[in-house]
């Protein structure tokens, strides 16, 4: 392991990674919408190897006490044993929990569903939304494709037909979700000295200390650092730059969406 | 309640449309997606690998183990809960069963092949086209294996045999069965079969011969998504 670590640096000193990227390259983005049919919205990322499916399924349920006037949103993920020989059958681990919880912090907290028009009608009724993202391949990075799905999804989402109160599914109406903002998760990886975004399974493997930034437009919205080295604010000032620049160009292959 | 045509307008031995790709999932040993109609079904396979914990390992052969999941947004009613159903369970034991004549298992001793199979979208036939992806793969896996197993479900409805019940023949109102059988290529045995539903005897024998004769186009998917897979890796042109 140490011996690929120093490889990694090695290769970083000379502005290049294992794949031939720099440090600061996307692998190759890919967003496909409406990949499921039975779902209200869908879709699938891909950066690179990397393969993950989105899905947002809604269903009208009773607000929360605390919240009477709003409707509520749940990111789950499953890291399928499918998708890498390191995960493994059973209830999420606490990688996939953590995962989850990301997303779903940049998700509510940037407000991109404006929950206040998900409420039906006060303290009775209002939607709910839930989110779900299946890890199909894992070439490193799930954690940003994953973030990035669920968002994609949101946006491909279409509200269906409510009768008396009952969900008449497989029955879209011509309504998207209230969206307010895109937020974008990017993990900033350090190795060595040197800052990478997008890693591969190796870099993943080899890193001393990471930081997630989701960003709306330039404002952050949720951060989680990992790993088990220190950063300085230094450090932090450098990778949350990283984050908002880097979160840019994949706002490009969101923007695609438009007709449909 | 006369079911004279088909809802979607097949023959009674019409399947559905049929896709197959192997491949598909770099991670793993290997990997297939295997499309029926609105039904997808992706499976990859993992292994020979460790078997823990140890108990499980077997000195004489080594064991297959499937685990079958539709994705919680797969359904076409409300979301399906993510983790192990009694229906799930069920359905990765059956398939196992399923896949296991095919397997040379005694190559492996206290070893596991590792088979998840995955649907993002379903519309009928799940544990049939989980099957057949999960053959696929493991043969691209390099798995040793007689042969290839395909699945596919027959039935009736109202006084109609038929193959491939879509989710709106299974909600038929009338008469309806559903036979979802699973066979091994070359000896046309039967490794897979279910039911539920109304059936007489002469109709079930006859969906179960109309199963075969349908298997053998579903065979052909099978082994055409193997060998496109084969001659992209070594380059050449078909």
């Amino acid at each position: 392991m140490k011996q690929l670590k120093s490889q990694i640096i090695n290769g970083l000193e000379q502005d290049l990674r294992f794949d031939g990227r720099k440090p600061l390259d996307w692998r190759k983005i890919e967003v496909e919408y409406g990949i499921s049919k039975n779902a209200e919205g869908s879709a699938r990322v891909k950066f690179g190897d990397t393969e993950v499916l989105a899905g947002v399924k809604l269903s009208v349920g009773k607000p929360y006490p605390d919240t009477p006037d709003e409707g509520s949103l749940m990111v789950d993920a499953d890291l399928s044993p499918m998708s890498s020989p390191d995960f493994e059958t059973g209830p999420p681990d606490i990688k996939a929990i953590e995962l989850a919880r990301v997303v779903d912090r940049g998700i509510r907290e940037a407000k991109t569903v404006d929950m206040k028009k998900m409420c039906i009608e006060k303290g009775e009724k209002c939607w709910f939304v839930s989110i779900d993202v299946v890890t199909i391949n894992d070439g490193g990075n799930l954690l940003d494709a994953c973030a990035l799905a669920g968002l994609a999804a949101l946006k491909d989402t279409k509200i269906p037909k409510l009768e008396d109160g009952v969900v008449k599914y497989g029955e879209p109406t011509k309504d998207s979700l209230p969206l307010e903002k895109e937020p974008i998760a990017v993990t900033v990886l350090k190795i060595g000295k040197f800052f990478i975004v997008d890693p591969l399974v190796e870099e993943e493997d080899n890193f001393d200390s990471k930081l997630t930034v989701t960003t709306t437009d330039g404002t952050i919205c949720a951060m989680q650092k990992g790993g088990n080295g220190t950063l300085s604010v230094e450090d932090i000032e450098k990778m949350v730059d990283i984050g908002i620049e880097k979160a840019k160009e994949i706002r490009k292959h969101l923007a695609k969406k438009g007709a449909k | 309640m006369a079911y004279p045509k088909r809802l979607d307008g097949r023959k009674i031995n019409e399947t559905r449309e049929i896709e197959a790709k192997a491949g598909i999932i770099k991670r793993a040993d290997g990997s297939a997606m295997f499309k029926i109609g609105k039904t997808v079904a992706y499976a990859a396979v993992y292994g020979p690998r460790n078997l823990h914990p140890k108990f499980l390992q077997n000195p004489r052969e080594g064991i297959i183990r499937v685990s079958y999941a539709m994705m919680p947004f797969s359904s076409k009613g409300e979301r399906v809960r993510p983790g192990p159903s009694r229906r799930s369970k069920e359905i990765s034991m059956v398939t196992e069963k399923a896949l296991l004549p095919v397997l040379n298992l005694e190559e492996f001793p206290n070893a596991v092949v590792d088979v998840f199979i995955q649907l993002p979208q379903t519309d009928a036939g799940t544990r049939c086209a989980g099957i057949c992806a999960a053959s696929i793969a493991l043969a691209d896996a390099g798995i040793p294996m007689k042969d290839l197993v395909a699945a596919v479900s027959v039935g009736r409805v109202d006084e109609q045999v038929l193959v491939d019940l879509c989710y709106d023949e299974e909600a038929f109102d009338g008469k309806v069965a559903d036979v979802p059988m699973a066979v091994v290529q070359r000896t046309g045995e039967i490794s897979l079969l279910q039911m539920d539903g109304e059936i007489e005897k002469d109709q079930l024998i006859n969906a179960l011969k109309l199963g075969k004769e349908t298997l053998k186009k579903i065979f052909d998917v099978q082994k055409k998504a193997l060998k496109e897979k084969y001659h992209a890796e070594n380059g050449d042109e078909e």
